[in-house]
């Protein structure tokens, strides 16, 4: 008993070291802070995952890395939260993080209800499906009677529901709460096809045992635009997270690279001048340095060169650029001018 | 002389007082004055913070979320359920996977519990150590454990659909599930079931007759061929008369899954296997304590009246055990119905999976959604409480008497 | 000779008879207690066929056909290794620092293994009943590792103490430092010393409270030092790292400790005679028992934030924590209960007739005779504590099965024989944890009821 009442006294010890954490002037803040703190997933390859000894690496993550570097100048200050489909959305609107890129669609409901704000495409994406190559199917519309494995908590549950009514295919749906559930099951053989955005099928794909044996099959059954996610309120962050993204993919259609950047800042082209910050205080307007592209160039490199070494030709997963080429080059990243 | 005591004065103000400060005075009035003043201003706090964090997340409140379109398929509903259907039909389609899982379950528990319990107290000495470990090893290790242990085990065992193992040609047992002829009900299905019910009425009526001539007048009456005649022969002529009452849809393999019968998913069957063992494995140790407690005379007792073990344990040990075991076995019963909830794991469509998980984060109404999960678990645990409890009531009756 | 019949004399010796059924020794035993009838001889045999069928197995797969050593899953293919493999321990020693660590920073790790050490050290005394000084080791144990745990754990510091926060509550402007911790901490001592004293009924009485408290400050003032928390503490590892065993151990040694002044407040509310308490702890405690777990750890995950003020966060194994503290709190709280009543009403009244309190009889007298009396029951609510621990999987916090089901999705390891190795390594530990706890729980219960059993 004696000791019962200092317990009393020392219980807010507890309550004393949480950190109160503020909703407006998130760059005040991060700077404040001196870490950026960054909402991704719990183990997407290609997009955010850490190897064994928890580095962390991926497209998403390479954009939190980007941010961190324009805003504090350094791009490894930065503390990953690797947040469930479920709870990553509170977790942005409590505070906890600071910007969510945890390859996120961008969805009407998303952007209102939920007192979020939707800043650019990272990814463009679509839904699709994946099967085992010995099942002989080529189209998505071969598969009525089909088991298919979804994970809850994602557009991906009712697009499927939307796709096979429509489509007039009975189907049986086996849904998990995480995305490793889903694949295990899947390649136990519970389920024939697994459905989820392409960029995740082929990333998932890595985790079987034989990824060859599987393949995704042509049809997008849904419009997937992954981008990231800043909470709504906070203008100056709004546009600094919207145009970090946009400066790297006119980064790609000016072709400045990780290597060349140092040559690039020599350079006399009036719009690679206005990109690099050594014409105009671009970079003042957003509340930065006027380096600020140098700085994202020089710690990522551009939107193709993420693309490749994380995503692409220069990864495991291969996927092909698609959709996420330049407007000028066949796809439909096109980023607004920055001048 | 004297006089019958009086009885003592109302005086009401005086016993309310005493009764609301529980006999400790102004100062317990006070005390709760003060607890009640603090709760009420937690619980406002409370209310008022949770309206304004609703509002600047730009939540919906109330419960008209309930009509909205649900627009996902759940792979077991005992009722007819589509994607068109509202937010409710979900509640109550996972409600009722939730009581189904229970009933088997706890069915099942009870069973094996009870022969886990005989066995362990068996004379025989190696079912009885073999009991013993069952009991030790499956308690000693998480339910969750177990579960996903049976599921991986369940799955990983069996074939995919186009190599099923069939069973009689009519049933099949693959990774998919265990579908088995559905059976649609035919013209001669009302009659065939009032058959079946009469046939068994007229046992119980002959059984107890039979009872109370023995209890009466110590004749015993072979009923056992009359009862056995009527539940075939009733229900035959019902089938000669107007016609088979059922029909079989038996399933076959088209493309990727079996069309056509019923089908029991691996999740249910995983999901009924652990809780049943694992629940067993505590019903075994309560039913065994209570086997226990019942006075070593009255095996003895029923020894020299000739009986044999089953019978004795039948008809004088169990009986008298019931009342002990009771109490805890309704806990129990309670344990099985919360755990599972732990369907969620597996992907089981049951209440808490398919209302809470994928309900709550197609909406985003934490507040409404889990009160709702919440209230109908306490009701649950209530009506079986409750339940039990009256069963313990008659116990008691029929043992006084 | 007298030709009477009744006396009979032998003259050569009778034939020898067979000896008599052996009861006693191996066969004497085969014969009673296994072959003694037909059904037993059939459930024997059935016996012994279950368990060849169930052991046979299970111990080619864990050590003959078992795979010793390999780089990754090449090693475990049965195509490989030429012979149908068992288990793959080689998969578990590549993630065993995960599954026991998660993902703590490998330098900071000498930290957990601190705390687990202090934490053995504190806990084994307690369990040897006949080593002394129970009160200050369960004081120790129970109230001051915890928050020295805290601290070299997740790390951070203090930035003041009592009269700091206070000044936060109520909004005052305190701009922390060094001096003024020192400050404040001298300040907070000396007041509560004070109120010790003169709670505990002035000086005579009270002296020995007095002491008692501060030295509990100085202790407390060695731990600042000794850690630099009012340094700002060693490096911050955020709970996100936290994983595997930590976790476990982690949630269910908190589960239990803050369980235990619930659980004792919430008895003594559901025993009191004062109306509105007792009908708040019937309520609180028929909710939480009335609820599954994993919908307390859902309210707790989803809901707490909605119920504080916007600006404030929990992190979000906190909130696991404080519902699993209150959810076993209701639990042990009936436990407690049926101890209470166990003791007889002649204790309460021999102390009323000595004219001590109310809080001095439960204190002094009932509260420690109830809980030596439930000992048992409360270490068997502990296991079911450890293994409910398991639940926390399900709202996304890494515990030892949530991080070997992330290990299962591993690609550089993943081989049919998998899963069953992980969760044969996971279930041995466990079932060895919940064992040895059952095992103390009946040897206290022995112990208990020695008086009994002469």
């Amino acid at each position: 008993m004696k000791y019962g009442w200092l317990g009393i006294v020392m219980t807010s010890v507890f309550l004393g070291s949480l950190a109160p954490a503020n909703a407006q002037a998130t760059l005040k803040a991060v700077q404040e802070r001196g870490v950026l703190s960054c909402g991704v997933s719990q183990g997407l390859p290609g997009f955010s995952a850490p190897d064994d000894t928890g580095k962390w690496s991926g497209l998403d993550v390479d954009f939190c890395r980007a941010l961190a570097a324009v805003t504090l100048n350094d791009p490894l200050k930065v503390k990953f939260v690797p947040l469930s489909a479920k709870d990553r959305f509170t977790a942005l609107q409590s505070g906890e993080i600071d910007v969510l890129s945890r390859n996120t669609t961008w969805s009407l409901s998303r952007d209102t209800s939920l007192g979020l704000n939707f800043t650019a495409v990272m990814y463009y994406d679509g839904q699709g499906f994946m099967v085992r190559k010995s099942l002989k199917v080529n189209s998505a519309l071969e598969l009525n009677g089909a088991s298919v494995c979804v994970q809850t908590g994602t557009t991906n549950e009712q697009n499927l529901a939307d796709y096979f009514r429509s489509n007039n295919m009975k189907y049986e749906v086996v849904a998990f709460a995480t995305a490793d559930e889903t694949i295990k099951a899947y390649e136990s053989g519970r389920c024939d096809v697994f459905t989820s955005d392409v960029s995740q099928l082929y990333a998932e794909r890595l985790k079987l045992t034989v990824p060859d044996d599987h393949a995704v099959l042509p049809e997008i059954i849904s419009k997937e635009p992954l981008g990231p996610v800043v909470r709504h309120g906070d203008d100056q962050w709004f546009d600094i997270v919207k145009w970090t993204l946009f400066a790297m993919v006119n980064a790609e259609e000016l072709n400045v690279t990780q290597k060349n950047v140092g040559e690039m800042l020599k350079s006399n082209k009036p719009e690679i001048a206005r990109l690099l910050g050594t014409d105009g205080n671009l970079g003042q307007q957003l509340g930065l340095t006027n380096d600020w592209v140098v700085r994202i160039v020089k710690a990522v490199g551009n939107y193709g060169e993420s693309f490749d070494r994380n995503v692409g030709a220069g990864s495991k997963l291969r996927i092909s650029r698609g959709l996420n080429k330049l407007w000028n080059q066949g796809g439909i990243q096109y980023a607004p001018p920055i001048r | 002389m004297a006089t019958a005591p009086r009885r003592p004065p109302f005086r009401p103000l005086t016993r309310l007082w005493r009764v609301l400060s529980g006999d400790t005075g102004w100062k317990g009035i006070a005390g709760q004055l003060v607890f009640a003043g603090l709760l009420a201003w937690l619980v406002s706090d409370i209310v008022i913070n949770a309206r304004a964090n609703l509002q600047a997340q730009h939540i919906a409140s109330g419960f008209g979320f309930l009509a909205g379109t649900a627009g996902f398929s759940v792979n077991q509903a005992l009722i007819r359920y589509s994607e068109a259907d509202t937010y409710l039909r979900v509640f109550e389609v996972g409600l009722l996977n939730t009581l189904l899982v229970s009933i088997i379950g706890i069915v099942f528990a009870t069973l094996i519990g009870f022969a886990v319990a005989l066995g362990r107290l068996s004379p025989n000495w190696l079912l009885a150590r073999l009991s013993g470990g069952y009991v030790e090893i499956i308690r000693n290790l998480p339910l969750l454990f177990q579960l996903l242990f049976w599921y991986l085990a369940v799955l990983a065992a069996l074939p995919n659909p186009r190599q099923s193992l069939s069973v009689f040609g009519v049933a099949f047992l693959n990774n998919r599930g265990f579908v088995v002829p559905h059976m649609e009900p035919q013209q001669g299905a009302g009659v065939f079931v009032v058959a079946i019910l009469a046939a068994i009425a007229a046992s119980l009526v002959m059984m107890a007759y039979a009872r109370r001539r023995l209890y009466r007048h110590g004749e015993r009456l072979r009923v056992w061929p009359f009862a056995l005649a009527l539940l075939i022969g009733l229900p035959l002529l019902g089938i000669v008369l107007f016609g088979v009452p059922v029909s079989f849809d038996v399933p076959v393999l088209r493309g990727f899954n079996f069309t056509g019968g019923t089908r029991v998913t691996p999740e249910l069957v995983a999901l009924t296997i652990a809780l049943s063992t694992y629940t067993a494995a505590f019903i075994a140790e309560i039913v065994r304590g209570g086997l226990l407690a019942v006075p070593k005379g009255q095996m003895e007792a029923g020894a020299s009246l000739g009986l044999s073990r089953p019978a004795i344990l039948r008809l004088v040990i169990i009986p008298q055990a019931m009342r002990l075991i009771l109490p805890p076995l309704t806990n129990q019963y309670l344990n099985l119905t919360k755990n599972s909830s732990l369907a969620v794991a597996i992907g089981y469509p049951d209440l808490f999976s398919v209302f809470a998980g994928t309900t709550l984060s197609q909406t985003g109404q934490a507040v409404e959604i889990i009160a709702m999960t919440m209230a109908v678990y306490l009701a649950i645990s209530l009506v079986t409480s409750a339940l039990m409890n009256a069963y313990g009531w008659h116990l008691d009756r029929s043992q006084r008497a | 000779m007298s030709g009477d019949d009744t006396i009979f004399v032998r003259e050569t010796l009778a034939p020898a008879r067979k000896a008599p059924v052996v009861t006693t020794g191996i066969i004497g035993f085969l014969r009673t207690r296994l072959f003694n009838s037909p059904l037993n001889i059939v459930l024997t045999f059935a016996s012994a066929a279950l368990l060849w069928i169930v052991l046979e197995p299970t111990i080619r797969f864990l050590f003959v056909d078992a795979v010793w050593k390999g780089a990754d899953r090449t090693a475990c293919l049965a195509d490989q290794a030429g012979h149908p493999v068992g288990a793959c321990w080689p998969f578990i020693q590549a993630k065993f620092t995960q599954l026991t660590y998660g993902f703590y920073p490998e330098d900071q790790r000498w930290r957990a293994n601190l705390t687990f050490a202090l934490a053995a050290l504190l806990l084994a005394p307690l369990l040897v009943p006949k080593i002394p000084g129970k009160t200050l080791n369960a004081g120790l144990f129970f109230i001051a590792f915890p928050f020295l745990a805290f601290f070299l754990l997740r790390g951070g510091g203090l930035d003041g103490f009592a009269f700091y926060w206070l000044a936060e509550l109520f909004g005052v402007a305190w701009t922390p430092s060094l001096t003024r911790f020192w400050l404040d901490f001298s300040l907070t001592t000396t007041v509560v010393t004070a109120a010790a004293v003169w709670l505990w009924g002035g000086w005579l009485n009270g002296r020995r409270a007095g002491i008692v408290t501060a030295l509990t400050f100085a202790g407390i003032a060695l731990v600042i030092e000794a850690l630099q928390l009012d340094r700002g503490g060693l490096p911050v590892v955020d709970t996100r790292q936290w994983g595997g065993l930590l976790v476990t151990l982690v949630v269910s040694i908190t589960g239990i400790v803050a369980s235990m002044p619930v659980g004792i407040a919430l008895a003594l509310g559901r025993t009191s005679r004062i109306p509105l308490l007792r009908i708040f702890s019937i309520a609180f405690i028929e909710f939480w028992r009335g609820v599954p777990l994993i919908t307390v750890l859902f309210f707790a995950t989803y809901m707490l934030p909605l119920f504080l003020p916007g600006d404030f966060t929990i992190d979000a194994l906190v909130r696991v924590l404080v519902g699993i503290a209150l959810f076993a709190g209701a639990y042990n709280a009936e436990v407690i209960r049926g101890g209470l009543l166990a003791i007889p009403r002649g204790q309460r009244e021999a102390a009323n007739a000595l004219g001590l309190s109310y809080w001095k009889t439960t204190g002094l007298i009932v509260l420690p005779q109830a809980l030596r009396h439930v000992i048992p029951a409360l270490v068997n609510s502990f296991i079911a504590l450890f293994k409910d621990t398991t639940l926390v999987l399900i709202v996304a916090i890494f515990d030892l099965l949530g991080q070997l089901r992330a290990a299962f999705a591993d690609p550089t390891w993943a081989t049919p024989t998998t899963l069953f190795t992980g969760f044969a390594f996971t279930g041995i530990i466990y079932w060895v944890g919940c064992f040895a706890m059952s095992r103390y729980s009946l040897f206290v219960e022995r112990r208990l009821n020695a008086h009994r059993n002469t």
